[in-house]
């Protein structure tokens, strides 16, 4: 029997990994239930650039930050959302263990002023617990627009705490919900025990009764100072979700949605890609003339240039271009409330798969990064599909492998093709990508939910949030700065050593030949019978630090045998793969490889960190790798077939 | 009067939750709301027929069928 316990995440844990505590003035934590804007809120308060979207589960560990108010320093702890202090879910458990701490001054408990009812029953539960809080009416701009009109110092009686209306998205009532807070902490506003919360599982403990006495408490207070005949799901919401989520267009709307995703993302991303190879080029020729002029060491120069800048400017203008037309679509269309839909549409697809639909949330966060992906399984309750969703999650191109991708496909799917029509086609095969993924994630979850990791799917729970009006220059600008700035510091960061690297390998010779020569020689047979060459298969090897300088090695190798072949454009890292040797076959097959191989290193330190199993982290670098290398054996066989 | 079991709300019909079976599921759809004589309205099933959407004290959950089947609803005929 194989244990498939998963770590649970204490919040002691995670708290130590935190600055210490000792140089705040106060320790203020917010509480909320999932998708209530406790991220947006702790991104006003901080400037911090936390990601934020429209969705439940978004923010699954502690996240941690600081704020000056009024001459205090304070340190401003992120809750994961919960809905509740007694709990199952190990999200729900580090919001329990961080309130039972006490190691705050002030609890700023958010609710959605749109959904006041049931966002009532968490505030309550934490008021047992303490009453060094405050309440934060959020979101309350949309709730007049919804004619919700709620009575703040009868809620404030009612509940015994200072209560705050704010809009966080506008910035509005954060400086008064920041007074209140620093009032609490500093005990100049006193705050006060209710007896009915107090009350509340005095009579009977159990579960159930609990829950009522909560669901009851909340029911009358709600009646009392609320006032409107507002509903959270409007008739807007109902008309968008007909097309979202309906029988006919759900799906092929679904399908619709990501194509011009791509298709934006492969059109608008060649203009920007010329730019920066051109300028990387001209700069790279000033560079030269340059260590010219000083009498540089030829060597170090092609050290310094060849190796080095070649790889970084490799790296950014492959990578850069599409992440910065990507990312910020992806983000309207999280801020919009689209993303819990997708996983509504699927949940049926893989609950046959013996998974669960929130796997489908976890695989769109695979799209950024997966070892973000990776944690984001927190929000699947069963462990069992937790780990299911774990270990599929690198079948999605992530952000360092969806630009090799499409450029892998620019080159030899639509070379021909220009413009307009080149970019339909690259959109067309990247869609068959991915539906391709999602069927590779289906059958693999299968398989493994009738082997391995036996068991049917349990159980399907999750909030439909109510479609928001993106916030399009805000999230916009926020998802440029942040995949900006990730592209160039893992540019940085992975591609300087990496160009040293390669260099070496390439350019220390023993007995007339590379290093690197050598370890492609020894991989080439396994190479050429997956379609490839091992060149390829070394590319993948030497990428495990990072996805993004898989194209470089692979170009790096390629050069080393010419006099530097000077290239400026995906036309020309065309014209050198094809001069290597390269068909439409091992195209084929090397984008499936990319699909296809093994998490990158951070991916699997962060498995092995969410598994804490040093065998499920080995199954997730088996799994990829095998189907991989089996769906390139197979092409194989069959283009030496059909060519003889 | 009638009872029925939460899968069998047709959408756009409206019901009570009267009680809810033991199942694994029960204590966190007790967190979410859906706890007695709360009001419960069927919205919309998904493309493929299951997961349901179900609102609950304005919030949009959506369950499965088979964890849908534990909560027994009444419906007032009379309205």
């Amino acid at each position: 029997m194989i244990d498939i316990s998963l770590h649970k995440h204490s919040a002691k844990q995670e708290v130590n990994s935190d600055l210490s505590k000792s140089k705040y003035d106060f320790t203020f934590a917010l509480a909320g239930n999932p998708n209530v804007g406790k991220s947006t809120l702790f991104n006003a308060l901080t400037g911090m650039n936390q990601h934020t979207g429209n969705w439940a589960g978004k923010t699954v560990s502690l996240e941690y930050g600081s704020c000056k108010h009024k001459d205090n320093l304070i340190r401003l702890v992120d809750l994961p959302g919960s809905y509740s202090l007694q709990h199952d879910s190990p999200e729900e458990e580090v919001t329990d263990d961080f309130i039972k701490s006490n190691d705050y001054d002030c609890v700023i408990l958010v609710v959605d002023a749109t959904s006041l009812e049931r966002n009532l029953m968490l505030a309550v539960q934490v008021l047992k617990q303490t009453q060094m809080a405050v309440l934060c009416l959020n979101l309350m701009d949309e709730a007049k627009k919804q004619g919700i009109s709620i009575d703040t110092d009868e809620l404030s009686l009612r509940l015994g705490i200072p209560v705050v209306e704010t809009a966080a998205n506008k910035n509005r009532g954060i400086n008064e919900l920041m007074d209140k807070a620093l009032d609490v902490a500093s005990g100049r506003a006193k705050t006060f025990a209710v007896k009915s919360i107090c009350d509340i599982g005095n009579r009977k403990s159990d579960y159930e009764s609990r829950a009522e006495e909560i669901s009851d408490l909340c029911k009358k207070i709600y009646c009392n100072v609320v006032d409107g005949t507002g509903q959270r799901y409007s008739s807007f919401d109902r008309k968008l979700d007909n097309i979202f989520t309906s029988k006919i267009t759900g799906i092929p709307i679904m399908l619709l949605v990501f194509a011009l995703i791509f298709w934006l993302t492969a059109y608008g991303a060649n203009y920007p890609g010329e730019w920066l190879s051109a300028g990387f080029a001209y700069i790279k020729e000033q560079l030269s003339a340059l260590c010219g002029l000083i009498n540089m060491n030829s060597k170090l120069e092609s050290f310094l240039l060849d190796g080095i800048y070649t790889t970084v400017s490799w790296v950014v203008s492959v990578m850069l271009p599409p992440a910065i037309i990507f990312f910020p679509l992806f983000a309207l269309l999280e801020d919009f409330g689209y993303l819990p839909r997708v996983a509504f549409n699927l949940d049926r697809f893989f609950k046959r798969a013996g998974a669960n639909g929130k796997q489908a949330l976890t695989m769109l966060m695979g799209f950024g990064c997966n070892a973000c992906g990776v944690m984001g399984c927190r929000i699947i309750n069963s462990p069992r599909e937790r780990l299911i969703g774990i270990l599929t999650n690198s079948f999605v191109p992530c952000n360092g492998r969806l630009p090799t991708l499409m450029a892998i496909v620019s080159i030899f799917f639509a070379s021909s093709l220009t413009g307009f029509k080149k970019s339909l086609v690259t959109t067309g095969i990247l869609l068959l990508m991915l539906i391709l993924v999602v069927f590779l994630t289906l059958a693999v979850s299968l398989l493994l939910s009738k082997t391995i990791l036996k068991g049917t799917s349990s159980s399907f729970i999750l909030e439909l949030p109510p479609y928001r009006k993106p916030r399009f220059i805000k999230v916009i600008l926020l998802s440029l700065k942040e995949k900006v700035l990730y592209v160039l510091s893992r540019a940085v960061m992975v591609a300087v050593p990496a160009g040293a690297i390669i260099w070496l390998m390439t350019n220390i010779t023993v007995s007339d030949k590379s290093i690197l020569y050598y370890f492609t020689d020894i991989l080439s047979p396994v190479g050429e019978a997956v379609g490839v060459d091992g060149v390829v298969l070394s590319a993948f090897l030497l990428g495990f630090p990072a996805n993004e300088i898989v194209i470089p090695i692979i170009l790096m190798s390629y050069m080393s045998g010419n006099v530097l072949t000077e290239y400026s454009s995906i036309y020309e890292l065309g014209v050198l793969l094809q001069s290597n040797g390269w068909t439409i076959v091992t195209a084929i097959c090397t984008a499936v490889l990319c699909l296809l191989h093994f998490p990158c290193s951070t991916t699997c330190f962060t498995i092995k960190k969410e598994t804490k199993s040093n065998l499920w982290t080995l199954a997730s670098i088996i799994i990829p790798l095998m189907s991989g290398l089996f769906i390139c054996f197979v092409i194989n066989l069959i283009s030496s077939f059909i060519t003889g | 009067m009638t009872r029925c079991s939460l899968d069998m709300l047709p959408v756009g019909e409206k019901g009570v939750i009267c009680s809810i079976d033991n199942t694994r599921i029960k204590n966190r759809i007790l967190d979410l709301g859906f706890t007695k004589n709360t009001e419960i309205s069927t919205l919309r099933k998904s493309p493929a027929g299951d997961p349901t959407a179900y609102l609950v004290k304005g919030s949009v959950i959506a369950l499965r069928c088979e964890d849908a089947r534990s909560i027994n609803v009444s419906i007032n005929n009379g309205d």
